[in-house]
């Protein structure tokens, strides 16, 4: 029952929302969405406890696993556990907008609830169909909120190429699922599972042709949502330009959800049937162009949108590595990945409310009256490079000894090396903007005791949010704040519970056994442990890397970009030929999906 | 049964992702697109075909009569088309937007939106 609510909660609050918000005053509008939201997370704070204990699976309309046909609700501990950080995550982007936009129909609430509803059905299903249903709500609640500025050009070109490229993936998803149901004649992924080992192996005990086929048509879909390369584009294009509240969600959870739906599909389905080699080279790539990207931009949007590509490829490698301790440290990448992505982009917002701009060069030193900001890029940066204990401190440990186990050498030079340029990237953006002199304004203008109104200058971007708050209402801060410090704080979440439930996760009998015959599976388990001597050494590496890219980039620009040399102009050849690929021609998007999906099906096949 | 549904199935999705590849025009993009998604109709339906089975209406089926076809992929695909009807309208409504603000539903001449 608790289940069904968790998905139900939202879905009612949103129905009356679009019915009544019109007449309703605007703090009502926002107390019953927050307490809709909060709900959401009680629920699933609820579950998560029970969850290791007690099943919690559901079979909707009282079909249970007799009858053949029904439909299930199941929630892991891992499943419970990102519905509550989906669910924190909305909470916070909710209390932000409080005050962040001037005016705001009831449609906003209505579509965040739904995109709420969503994304918690989509992680409880037991069911490849409905698993297809709440992605596409997903996917057309988020077109919408991306486009919800309308009146902006860029932003309905942003959304447009998002939904377009999404739904391909989204259809070529569909025909996979269909795929499977023509083998097994079964669309439950613990049923499917248990029929796809009696039926679809070829020779050796591996996938046979038509599984392989499903299972690269299936992960297309979770690619494009998670972003890997080259499926990555829509990405930043939507970032930009959709409202900031949004981008919190877009980035913090619906992304890795993306990778989520891959590894539960596999783990639940089509575990040990084809290889997770072709995630693991889309995700390595995802990881290097993301970072390389990311330090290209001088768009703060756009910048953090890139770095949520790197580090979602790092987690799409995590789960590559097809193992339950590589899986227990992408968990707790993913829970700090969340917080710290979410407040970086509430201080963006913020940084957008007082100067209407998010450019790091028309920013330049005008941070000074906004100290909180800037100690949350100054710790985001921090979180990005792996701070411990913070849960991509963690992460990165956890996830690189299981790594080096599977003999993948080039792991640890990778996390490094993606960690150091998005950390460098936002460490640049804080010497810059909250530490650097103003280009040409009077300084005295932006003294922070008097807290003075700076000019809206010429390159303002957004009507997105009133003129300026004098000062930030708690509203604004505490979200971002308390994001922050989770995220800090995520690497202390102890290892045996983690261990465990990445262990019932990966445990495809396991995971049989909970939906059908409702038993909490308790497989053998290895407790994870971030506390590794190469871990710390690993965040020393990484945050001397990203000061040195970061105070690298900021001397060059004081320097006003002189020096010629060969390695200076092949990187600005580089750089421009990067650019010019992520074109924001659909067509090209389109392009790019096609090579992905025959690079995926090429990886994926056994020859 | 035949191969053919299959194939056409395939057919009729790598059609529809060419014209978005090649497209001049945001609404034919979107039609297109809404291409692609019959294939997966088609696919599904001839996942659920059985040579000489009847449509899946009991309410006015003789007992021990003729088989039906597999009910499960029709509800699947009329969900289908519901979905892609959502997408459909929110993406015209989007071009629209584009060419309003824009003034021109031209992908190549839609300004890069990295800067």
């Amino acid at each position: 029952m608790i289940l069904q609510l968790t998905v139900a909660v939202p879905i009612l609050a949103a129905a009356l929302l679009a019915t009544a918000g019109r007449w309703l005053p605007r703090l009502v509008v926002d107390v019953a969405a927050v307490l809709a939201v909060a709900a959401v997370a009680a629920l699933a704070a609820l579950t998560l406890t029970r969850a290791p204990h007690h099943a919690q699976v559901s079979w909707l309309g009282g079909w249970g696993p007799a009858t053949g046909v029904g439909i299930p609700l199941a929630a892991d501990p891992f499943a419970a556990g990102l519905a509550l950080v989906t669910a924190l995550l909305t909470l916070a982007a909710l209390l932000f907008s409080w005050r962040f936009f001037t005016e705001v129909q009831a449609i906003f609430h209505t579509l965040m609830l739904l995109f709420l509803a969503a994304m918690v059905a989509y992680v409880y299903t037991g069911d490849l169909f409905d698993a297809f249903v709440f992605f596409e709500l997903m996917s057309v609640v988020a077109f919408a909120l991306t486009g919800y500025r309308s009146e902006e050009p860029s932003t309905v070109h942003g959304a447009l190429n998002f939904g377009i490229i999404q739904s391909i993936g989204a259809y070529l998803t569909l025909a996979g699922i269909a795929l499977v149901y023509a083998r097994t004649g079964q669309l439950g992924l613990a049923t499917a599972g248990r029929q796809l080992i009696g039926t679809g192996t070829g020779h050796g005990g591996h996938g046979d042709a038509l599984v392989t086929a499903a299972f690269v048509l299936i992960c297309t879909g979770y690619l494009v949502k998670a972003s890997a390369v080259p499926f990555h584009f829509w990405l930043a294009d939507a970032h930009a330009v959709a409202p900031t509240p949004v981008c919190v969600l877009f980035s913090g959870i619906m992304v890795p959800l993306g990778v989520y739906g891959i590894a539960r599909t596999y783990w639940a389905t089509f575990a040990g049937l084809v290889p997770l080699r072709a995630i693991a080279v889309l995700g390595a790539a995802a990881a290097l162009l993301g970072a390389v990207m990311c330090v290209l931009q001088h768009h703060i949007k756009r910048l953090l949108a890139y770095s949520t590509v790197s580090h979602v490829g790092l987690l799409l490698v995590g789960v590559a590595a097809h193992g339950p301790g590589a899986l227990a440290g992408t968990a707790y990448y993913l829970a700090g990945h969340a917080g710290v992505k979410g407040a970086l982009f509430l201080a963006a917002g913020a940084l957008l409310n007082r100067h209407q701009t998010v450019d790091e060069h028309e920013l330049r030193g005008r941070g000074r009256g906004m100290p909180v900001t800037g100690a949350t890029f100054l710790l985001g940066a921090l979180g990005l490079a792996g701070l411990p204990p913070s849960g991509l401190f963690a992460g990165h440990a956890v996830t690189e000894h299981a790594a080096e186990e599977l003999g993948w050498w080039w792991f640890t030079p990778l996390a490094i090396a993606a960690s150091a340029l998005t950390a460098g990237a936002v460490l640049r953006v804080w010497l810059g903007v909250f530490r650097g002199t103003p280009a040409e304004e009077d300084p005295a203008q932006e003294d922070p005791a008097h807290g003075a109104r700076p000019d809206a200058g010429g390159g303002h971007e957004d009507p997105e949010t009133r003129p300026t708050l004098r000062n930030l209402p708690w509203t604004m801060v505490s979200p971002g704040l308390v994001l922050l410090a989770a995220a800090l704080l995520a690497g202390l979440i102890p290892g045996g519970p983690v261990g465990a439930a990445a262990a019932m996760f990966t445990d495809r009998d396991g995971y049989a056994a909970l939906v059908l015959d409702g038993r909490v599976p308790h497989p053998h388990s290895v407790p994870a442990d971030p506390w590794t001597a190469s871990g710390v050494a690993g965040f020393l590496a990484t945050l001397l890397l990203a000061a040195l890219i970061a105070v690298h980039a900021v001397r060059r620009r004081a320097s006003d970009r002189t020096g010629g040399g060969i390695l200076a102009r092949a990187a600005a050849a580089t750089s421009a030929r990067l650019h010019a690929l992520h074109s924001g021609h659909i067509g090209d998007y389109a392009a790019w999906l096609t090579a992905g999906v025959a690079v995926l099906a090429l990886l994926t096949t056994r020859f | 049964m035949s191969h053919l549904p299959y194939l056409a199935a395939g057919w009729i999705v790598i059609v529809g992702i060419y014209g978005i590849v090649t497209s001049r025009d945001l609404i034919h993009a979107v039609v297109c697109l809404s291409v692609t998604q019959s294939g997966t109709y088609v696919l599904l339906l001839a996942i659920g075909y059985r040579d000489g089975a009847t449509a899946p209406v009991f309410s006015d089926r003789p007992p021990h009569g003729r088989p039906v076809t597999d009910p499960v992929v029709q509800a699947m695909t009329l969900t289908d088309i519901v979905v892609g009807a959502t997408v459909t309208a929110l993406l015209l409504a989007l071009a629209v937007q584009v060419a309003k603000r824009r003034g021109t539903i031209d992908p190549g001449e839609l300004r890069s939106l990295e800067s």
